[in-house]
């Protein structure tokens, strides 16, 4: 008893101090708000675009603090934040958050020539985001079991497939790809087969590293996912067992979602904030993106990857990215089918 | 139930007001209040068709899932955690101090990475898969939906149970066991028919905290592909942005929670824990396990290799694929100081802030300060990322100053882990006699001085409890550190999460690895000591 109350005593010392330090802290970094800083909440990750951030820094002189979480949970975040926001620019890994902030009036219109560096379905049409690289939507197939991969998303409802494929119906990605067939093909038709995908017993998955990794480990034989998870996978095991098949062109098998950013009408200053857009969609960052995240560039004048599809065959022309922020409807038919929760 | 004593019980009694103890309570209290105050104002925005949508069938369907696992992680948690309680703190087990430490590491994992990882070992062409494969298994079962969140979950939340149950044994009066032997009761026959039934607030204060905490998994249940209702509220949150719906869903949760916490106080008694009469406590009696000694051990080893090693051994196994690919890992030792630091902190301010609620529910029992002790649930039982909206909203609107300080990170841990910490202390208060209070106030101590020198030394082991719950939930905690946090202030757990969303295994396993080190360093500490028992 006695030596647990020399050791209480202890604790409650080491308690006291860690609080006065705490206090000293807190107070040093309340100072927040420089003009010339620039505040981003970046929806996508530190590995991915740390380093293009780094760059900014040294070629603009400008200090960037950063914020890293979910998008969903930033775009909310801001959307709570309100005029109050810290943030100056927000960078969204789907353009489903953009609209939604855009939504809310919580960000300002970029200038023209920011605008034009893109083609037409990659800014907001009032110039309220832009889009800064591209992902597409593929089959991932196992390079051992799929000796003829299917044509189209729409054959993995035959009896051929039954049991073989994989999805997640819970992921932002997927569900863009859901509301694209939706936009495309009509409401009874992606009906149709969302019910012909679960009475085929589909497989669920919580994402799409998951997918990619059960059609490497055998589980499954194909995956709805993005074309640039099997680059990370490949990246530790060039062996990996799988490789990306791009579906009909022009369909919703050949979708391009969008990461794109956004400037904060809650922004202290436009212009750091603006130089970071420009920099985003410069030959340098675009380039990066190509080389660095796998992903599609977006701006005029720099090529994707030789491996991939070009950009111009995939995307259907009659699809706005817009229109894939009514998730809404999506959700409920997902739910309708039994497909999510 | 009333312990030995020649003496009668107190009447007398000195009952003071306690009015500064009530202030700090019902403050502490408000702020547990501010995420339902935050959901009601979102939800009265919710249109009538949000509320048709919500309140349909499946919402039923997701309820009763929700429940069924609830149940059944609660009673698989509490019986490995009550036998595991009394094997590492009242008998002659060998190395006892280091399984003391090493049983409660498991809440340190947090609950997708123990999934992931139970996933790569079991799943279809898992490790094990190769294991047994040249005996002839093509195909080990399927354990996703329930039957793997129920392992997983059990898994990594018994020490929710088994670290309060432990408070509860050594505070424990060893008397009522000596007594029930001298009668002739074999040690199991005193086990069962004295210590469990004195252990009935441990037990409830920890499958409460077990329940509410499956309730508010998102991690595990996602993995394993089972529909919960914290699932769905995850998922509609992610891709609609409509914070009125969610405000909705999650009264609904709390609807839920209402009951579980209705259930809880319905089972509690009256009763009294504490010694009546003169004299202390003696030190309890180490048991001989004598033949079973062994056997225990071997059953500790069984439950440690699956909680901990398979979770270990596939980390450490990205990490060598990582490491053979010569990466490195920089800024991992800023991410580990930040996480202690703020583990540290949230664990010393969540059990001060708890300490004048545990007091006013143990000693003044009434109305009020039932209502204090149920609110101050709420904020552990809600999905975390809406606890942090609650706190974007309140924080801009009370003290915009101090929004993504390190303040207000503190602040949000404590409405979060707040009924980690009273568990903890409620379980040692209600073995502290007030008389020995008493006779301390009448030898002319202040409150204050009575408070330090006599009630705090008694509730010692408590306050541990508490402060192992709180850190180590802290440690692994993400959605609130993710928005709330000073701008770029990384802890181990973000640092994880940025790195597993983009299948960066090597770099995620390392930040993971270190974060069970960093969580076990002060558990050892704590825990790891001998205890001085009789022999």
């Amino acid at each position: 008893m006695c030596n647990d109350l020399v050791r209480w005593r202890c604790a409650l010392v080491w308690c006291l101090v860690l609080i006065a330090l705490s206090a000293t802290l807190t107070t040093a970094c309340a100072s927040n708000g420089d003009a010339n800083e620039l505040i981003i909440y970046s929806g996508r990750s530190e590995t991915l675009v740390g380093p293009l951030i780094e760059r900014f820094e040294e070629a603009t002189g400008i200090a960037v603090r950063i914020r890293y979480a979910g998008t969903a949970e930033l775009a909310s975040a801001l959307l709570e934040e309100g005029d109050r926001s810290p943030a100056d620019v927000f960078y969204a890994q789907d353009a489903g958050a953009l609209a939604a902030l855009a939504e809310g009036g919580l960000v300002q219109a970029l200038p023209a020539d920011v605008i034009e560096r893109v083609p037409e379905p990659f800014a907001d049409a009032e110039g309220r985001w832009v889009a800064t690289s591209g992902r597409a939507r593929v089959l991932i197939i196992s390079s051992e079991r799929v000796p003829n991969p299917p044509h189209s998303v729409f054959d993995l409802v035959n009896e051929e497939w039954r049991g073989r494929v994989g999805w997640a119906p819970t992921n932002g990605s997927f569900q863009a790809f859901v509301t694209a067939m939706r936009q495309i093909h009509g409401e009874e038709a992606t009906e149709a087969w969302l019910r012909g995908m679960l009475a085929n017993d589909v497989v669920t998955f919580p994402g799409n590293s998951p997918i990619v990794q059960a059609v490497g480990d055998g589980e499954i034989d194909v995956g709805l996912v993005n074309h640039y998870y099997l680059f990370r996978f490949t990246a530790e095991n060039p062996d990996f067992p799988a490789v990306n098949h791009f579906t009909d062109p022009g369909s919703a098998g050949g979708l391009v979602n969008i990461a794109g950013v956004a400037l904060l009408t809650a922004a202290a200053s436009d212009e750091p904030g603006l130089a970071f857009v420009r920099f985003l969609l410069s030959e340098e960052g675009q380039t990066y993106f190509r080389a660095q995240t796998n992903e599609y560039p977006v701006a005029s004048g720099v090529a994707a990857r030789s491996e991939l599809t070009p950009l111009d065959q995939l995307n259907p022309p009659s699809l706005a990215l817009t229109s894939l922020s009514d998730l809404e409807g999506t959700l409920q038919l997902l739910q309708q089918v039994g497909a999510i929760p | 139930m009333t312990l030995l004593s020649g003496y009668a019980p107190f009447t007398a009694r000195v009952r003071s007001n306690m009015p500064v103890v009530w202030v700090l309570a019902l403050a502490a209290a408000g702020a547990a209040c501010i995420p339902l105050v935050y959901l009601i104002v979102r939800a009265a925005q919710a249109d009538a068709a949000t509320w048709s949508d919500v309140l349909s069938e499946s919402t039923l369907h997701l309820l009763l899932n929700t429940a069924a696992l609830t149940l059944a992680v609660t009673a698989t948690s509490a019986a490995l955690a009550l036998p595991m309680a009394y094997l590492t703190e009242r008998t002659d087990l060998p190395f006892a101090g280091f399984w003391r430490s090493i049983t409660i590491m498991p809440l340190a994992i947090p609950s997708y990475v123990g999934a992931f990882a139970f996933i790569i070992a079991l799943g279809p062409n898992g490790s094990l898969q190769d294991l047994l494969a040249p005996l002839g298994v093509e195909r080990i079962p399927e354990f996703y939906g329930f039957v793997g969140s129920w392992l997983v979950l059990t898994l990594f939340t018994y020490p929710y149970l088994l670290i309060v149950i432990r408070a509860g044994l050594r505070d424990l009066d060893p008397a009522i066991e000596d007594a029930a032997r001298s009668l002739g009761q074999s040690a199991w026959g005193a086990f069962w028919r004295v210590t469990v039934p004195q252990l009935r607030v441990p037990l409830a204060a920890g499958s409460l905290l077990v329940a509410l905490y499956v309730i508010s998994d998102f991690g595990a249940v996602s993995m394993m592909r089972f529909d919960t209702f914290t699932r769905s509220i995850y998922v509609r949150f992610s891709s609609t942005f409509d914070r009125s719906s969610i405000a909705v869903l999650c009264l609904v949760l709390v609807a839920l929670v209402a009951v579980v916490l209705a259930v809880d106080w319905s089972q509690r008694r009256n009763a009294r824990y504490h010694r009546l009469g003169s004299g202390a406590a003696r030190t309890p009696r180490l048991v001989q396990l004598r033949r079973y000694r062994w056997p225990s051990v071997f059953a500790l080893v069984a439950i440690m290799a699956v909680a901990l090693l398979v979770p270990v051994a596939v980390l450490f196994h990205w990490l060598s694929i990582g490491l053979q690919s010569g990466e490195t890992f920089p800024g991992l030792l800023d991410a580990a100081l930040n996480s202690m630091y703020a583990s540290a902190l949230a664990g010393a301010v969540t059990v001060a802030i708890s300490i004048p609620i545990a007091i006013v529910v143990v000693r003044r029992p009434g109305f009020l300060s039932r209502i204090v002790d149920r609110v101050s649930y709420i904020g552990y039982a809600l999905p975390g990322v809406v606890v942090a909206f609650a706190l974007i909203f309140f924080t801009l609107r009370v003290t915009p100053g101090l929004y993504q300080t390190l303040a207000t990170l503190i602040f949000a841990y404590a409405v979060l882990f707040l009924p980690q910490a009273i568990s903890g202390l409620r379980t040692s208060l209600v073995r502290v006699q007030p008389g020995l209070e008493e006779a301390s106030r009448s030898l002319n101590r202040n409150a204050w001085q009575t408070f330090y020198s006599v009630t705090l030394p008694l509730i010692a082991p408590g306050v541990l409890a508490g402060f192992a719950l709180v850190f180590l939930t802290t440690m692994k905690e993400l959605p609130a550190t993710l928005i709330l946090s000073p701008i770029e202030f990384d802890t181990l757990a973000t640092d994880l999460w940025g790195h597993q969303e983009d299948v960066f295994f090597a770099r995620a396993a390392a930040s993971a690895l270190l974060l069970l080190g960093c969580a076990a360093l002060p558990m050892i500490i704590l825990f790891g000591h001998d205890r001085e028992l009789r022999t």
